[in-house]
């Protein structure tokens, strides 16, 4: 294990703790950029896909995992980043113009929307995001002129200074324009973790109480948390509707929301990290699964697509087991192997058991 | 002139009045300390001047400034921290984190600043990291500064929720009984730690406690509460043998 002698608090607020892990991300990131020629194009697609979901499961993870509330109606913020883009491209703008004022017009309805919303809590936060979910499936379908209707939008092509951008035309450039949003808005997230905007998501989490008596003003905090987030989420919309060249209410259904909350609930609640594993998963499980379904019926001639609704019980499966034995998620999971490999051979079995918190004030709520 | 006073305070919840009338003032540079027993009103007390509840009636003055209405989010601003009975601490965050929300209202980065990491939220970073180290050294919470709250002995949470109170710094800090569930050894640690935040950082302490050893040890003067109505008001000498204080406490002979 090494120690790190810190010499000045630069050290500390840097985003990378010392040469070798700045080293290892800048491998990772040669690795993505280089990625188009090492894969073929039906996988590039996938792993762009990954790459979206990972922006929309970062605007979540805001959310969900840093500031602790719960939203089961993220699908109708892709949404309207979708065809809030859709619609500035419509009007002439330029994709390098549309993005940003389609995450900026998600992220102002995100946080008018959150003022009353975040007034409630756990459950009933949960309950009141799932209808907002429903709600813009329906003015999906309501909003004609904005949104095409039950028919939906096409996504014109995206032009930057004269170079065209396209899904299947240039999939190559469409994935690095994914990576680089990627890449902007995880150095955006890291900023925001280690600045006092940051700080305050954690202290709302963890105890609103005590966050007010600190001078953190919570509802303002709420809403913050809730308009960034969205707007990150709109942007993953923007890229969705990019990424599909079509999209209308169906493109945005519940169980997209429910999808991205498994994705941090899996990836891990409360880490960047978090948000990148669970989309991997979210991401390339379906694949895996159909690959595994043609690996079987190919070798052992086992027919697995005869038993439907196999695809979904694994994914269950999945879900469910990372919640009764990792509910730190994946991320919790690597920290772990990688705590242990540290200490190897002075690991023990409890140096992981959950501590028991301490009775907390509730009369305050 | 009086840093903190309370005029004719009350809060009724429904037919309750938890607090009925408690009026006392609190001299800057002294050990205010309000005792009674359980039930007493004494942390309503606490939670009507961090201004987490409205008092139906009665007016909070803190340096001259009327508070009966301000947010409680500008309490802190003003110079007003406190602690809780029941540690509120962020639990899955590291002392130093912890300590750097106490620092909360000396930022003066916009969040767009903060998302960018433009200059000056990392001139206010290293600022709160300053004044932050500041606190850890004078509470001797260095072994502990990258440790997570979740892990951390219930005595260490105790002082590290009164690092994060100085965190804000405070001209009036509440301390919500600093020595419950201590050992005898850490609450005579506790009795050194009030007095060195009264005579080397010059704070003002309100504080509401139990434990009659460390009142008599730091309190300046005592004020006790009973239903919610002040009963006496002197040193902890005093209010200890004024027989109305015995009698709310142990009952009258038979």
């Amino acid at each position: 294990m090494r120690v790190h002698f810190k010499r000045s608090y630069d050290e500390d607020i840097r985003l990378f703790e010392d040469w070798r892990r700045m080293a290892k991300y800048a491998v990772l990131l040669a690795i993505m950029i280089a990625l188009p020629a090492l894969v073929s194009g039906y996988f590039l697609g996938e792993v762009t896909l990954v790459l979206i979901y990972c922006i929309a499961g970062m605007g979540l993870m805001v959310l969900a995992g840093h500031t602790g509330q719960i939203s089961l109606g993220h699908a109708a913020f892709m949404a309207i980043g979708a065809f809030s883009n859709l619609w500035f491209m419509d009007q002439g703008m330029p994709f390098l113009i549309a993005l940003p004022l389609s995450a900026i017009f998600t992220g102002v309805v995100g946080a008018i929307v959150a003022l009353p919303i975040l007034r409630l809590s756990g459950i009933y936060l949960a309950i009141a995001t799932l209808a907002l979910s429903i709600i813009v499936e329906d003015i999906a379908i309501i909003a004609e002129p904005y949104t095409g209707g039950v028919v939906g939008v096409f996504a014109p092509p995206i032009e930057f200074f004269g170079t065209m951008v396209d899904r299947y035309g240039t999939p190559n450039l469409f994935y690095w324009m994914c990576l680089a949003l990627v890449v902007l808005v995880t150095l955006g997230y890291a900023n925001l973790l280690r600045s006092a905007t940051g700080r305050s998501f954690l202290a709302v989490r963890d105890s609103e109480v005590s966050a007010r008596a600190l001078g953190v003003n919570v509802t303002r905090t709420k809403a913050l948390a809730f308009g960034l987030s969205c707007g990150v989420t709109g942007i993953a919309g923007a890229l969705y509707a990019h990424f599909v060249q079509v999209v209308n209410y169906e493109s945005f259904l519940v169980l997209l929301s429910i999808n991205l909350l498994l994705l941090v609930v899996i990836g891990g609640l409360g880490s960047i990290h978090g948000a990148f594993f669970g989309a991997i998963v979210v991401g390339l499980l379906p694949q895996g699964l159909s690959i595994l379904r043609d690996f079987l019926q190919g070798t052992v001639g086992l027919d697995i697509s005869a038993y439907p609704g196999l695809d979904t019980m694994v994914f269950a499966v999945i879900i469910i087991g990372m919640v009764i034995y990792e509910p730190l998620g994946l991320y919790g999971f690597y920290m772990k192997v990688k705590t242990q490999w540290q200490l190897f051979p002075l690991a023990r079995r409890d140096m992981f058991r959950r501590s028991k918190s301490y009775l907390k004030t509730e009369r305050l709520r | 002139m009086s840093l903190l006073s309370v005029t004719d305070l009350a809060i009724h919840f429904g037919g309750v009045k938890a607090v009925d009338g408690v009026s006392f003032d609190v001299q800057a540079g002294e050990v205010f300390t309000i005792v009674g027993p359980n039930g007493a009103g004494k942390s309503t007390i606490f939670n009507l001047i961090s201004r987490f509840y409205q008092p139906t009636h009665g007016k909070i003055v803190f340096d001259g400034e009327d508070i009966t209405a301000t947010p409680a989010h500008h309490i802190a601003e003003l110079g007003i921290a406190r602690t809780f009975q029941n540690i509120e601490l962020f639990d899955h965050s590291t002392v130093l984190q912890n300590l750097l929300v106490g620092a909360h209202t000396k930022r003066k980065a916009t969040w767009v600043e903060d998302v960018l990491h433009l200059p000056r939220t990392r001139s206010n970073e290293r600022e709160a990291r300053r004044a932050v180290e500041e606190i850890i050294d004078f509470l001797d919470l260095a072994a502990y500064r990258d440790k997570m709250i979740a892990g951390l002995p219930y005595g260490v949470r105790k002082v590290v929720e009164i690092a994060r109170a100085l965190a804000c710094e405070p001209r009036l800090i509440l301390l919500d009984e600093p020595a419950s569930g201590l050992s005898v050894e850490e609450t005579n640690d506790m009795a050194f730690w009030i007095e060195d935040m009264k005579k080397d950082l010059g704070l003002t302490v309100l504080m509401v406690e139990h434990d009659m050893s460390l009142v008599s040890a730091v309190s300046d003067r005592v004020l006790a509460v009973v239903e919610g109505k002040p009963l006496a008001l002197g040193t902890s000498a005093e209010v200890q043998s004024d027989p109305r204080v015995i009698e709310a406490y142990l009952g009258t002979a038979a």
